[in-house]
């Protein structure tokens, strides 16, 4: 079977698609999220061995970082789709994901903060992963102010991918910033990642939130990616037809 | 070249000096950036006094005690070879551990000891409940002694 790729590409395809895709995401992320939260605050230890309830936090922690990296990749690859096929709805998507991931970035800090000042003493440090997750921030803060500040829809689709594509040096250093040789010598407070030092039901618990995440990072770019099509393509063909037609 | 031959060379060479930027902050950051002294600095004197400094290292096991006013605490943090004194007013953070790694920030005083203004602990990869951690070690403690064993 051979799948017109193309076809998709066009926003008045992938308009009515989005829009059957984004009751399925809906229901995913409420179903595994309740699942999620139901495992994280039942089925887990109470106490660890230096953590006490507030250690639960991970549970929206770890998701929200690591949607944050991620989502910024998607923003990357949507625009470079863009930059060279010329495809304007590319663009559309990378737009409609960027808002998404900068609030991940905003939860991911949150929680480590409140989480931080309980257990590291501090509310906010200089530590290499701290510092280059706000960094991250910024670069989609940058990046969906230059979209808005280029009236010409071309023009800040490309400017803004190639933004894009240069904040991308973030994403390796947020990642590895911790994987340090020696601890001592090191100035992160953040751990080294280690699947081997956890218990296994707040892993559980911790990947299934991260699945609820991932699905509520399709489900509200693509809500948002219907906007921009309608907002962009108002005056073409199919869109006053559809209106029409629900008139 | 076509013209989106042109953008995908473009794009590929974008890509490549975004990664080498990136790997060369990597490795920056991983040759020690030590926005701390560590205690043997602290013992040669090369730490300025009366300004605000780091020391980071481990709390030295079983030098935690809390001195006569009931709400200062002396511990001392050492890299195993030096050890430097420390002294903190206030609510330690939650993982301020001994044997665990730690960062104080704070003045040195005459004697060389850290009068700290804010203390922060460092934290392990490990999430477990004390009775899995307890099994864990015994389990680790065994095998050595197994090996151990089988060497003699």
């Amino acid at each position: 079977m051979s799948i017109n790729w193309f076809k998709f590409s066009s926003p008045a395809t992938f308009y009515p698609l989005a829009g059957k895709l984004i009751p399925i995401f809906g229901v995913l992320t409420a179903l595994i999220g309740i699942f999620g939260l139901y495992w994280g605050f039942f089925q887990t230890p109470d106490v660890l061995t230096d953590q006490k309830q507030y250690y639960r936090i991970i549970f929206i922690h770890v998701p929200a970082a690591w949607m944050s990296m991620w989502l910024y990749v998607i923003v990357v690859a949507w625009s470079l789709i863009g930059l060279i096929f010329n495809a304007r709805l590319a663009y559309m998507i990378a737009a409609a994901v960027a808002p998404t991931g900068a609030i991940m970035t905003v939860l991911a800090l949150f929680t480590g903060a409140v989480w931080g000042k309980t257990s590291w003493g501090t509310w906010w440090d200089w530590d290499p992963r701290m510092t280059s997750e706000l960094i991250l921030l910024f670069i989609y803060v940058g990046y969906m102010a230059l979209r808005s500040a280029i009236e010409d829809n071309r023009r800040s689709d490309r400017a803004s991918a190639v933004l894009a594509l240069v904040g991308l040096v973030c994403i390796p250093v947020i990642f590895w910033s911790v994987n340090c040789p020696d601890p001592n010598q090191c100035a992160a407070l953040h751990q080294s990642s280690s699947m081997s030092g956890i218990e296994s039901n707040i892993l559980f618990a911790m990947l299934t939130m991260t699945v609820s995440f991932w699905m509520y990072c399709f489900l509200v770019p693509l809500m948002r990616a219907r906007n921009i099509i309608l907002e962009r393509e108002h005056d073409t063909a199919w869109v006053t037809e559809m209106l029409e037609v629900k008139k | 070249m076509k013209p989106r031959q042109k953008r995908i060379v473009f794009v590929l060479i974008a890509l490549v000096a975004v990664g080498i930027a990136g790997f060369l902050a990597n490795s920056a950051l991983q040759s020690n950036i030590s926005y701390f002294y560590n205690p043997t600095q602290i013992v040669n004197g090369e730490a300025p006094k009366g300004q605000v400094i780091r020391i980071g290292g481990m709390v030295k096991e079983g030098s935690m005690k809390r001195l006569d006013d009931g709400l200062t605490v002396a511990f001392i943090i050492t890299n195993h070879n030096d050890e430097a004194a420390a002294q903190y007013t206030g609510i330690l953070p939650d993982l301020f551990k001994e044997g665990q790694g730690a960062v104080a920030k704070g003045k040195l005083n005459e004697d060389n000891v850290l009068i700290a203004s804010e203390v922060l602990a460092k934290h392990d990869e490990d999430y477990l409940p004390p009775e899995v951690a307890d099994a864990m070690e015994k389990a680790r403690a065994a095998s050595a002694n197994a090996t151990q064993e089988k060497a003699q």
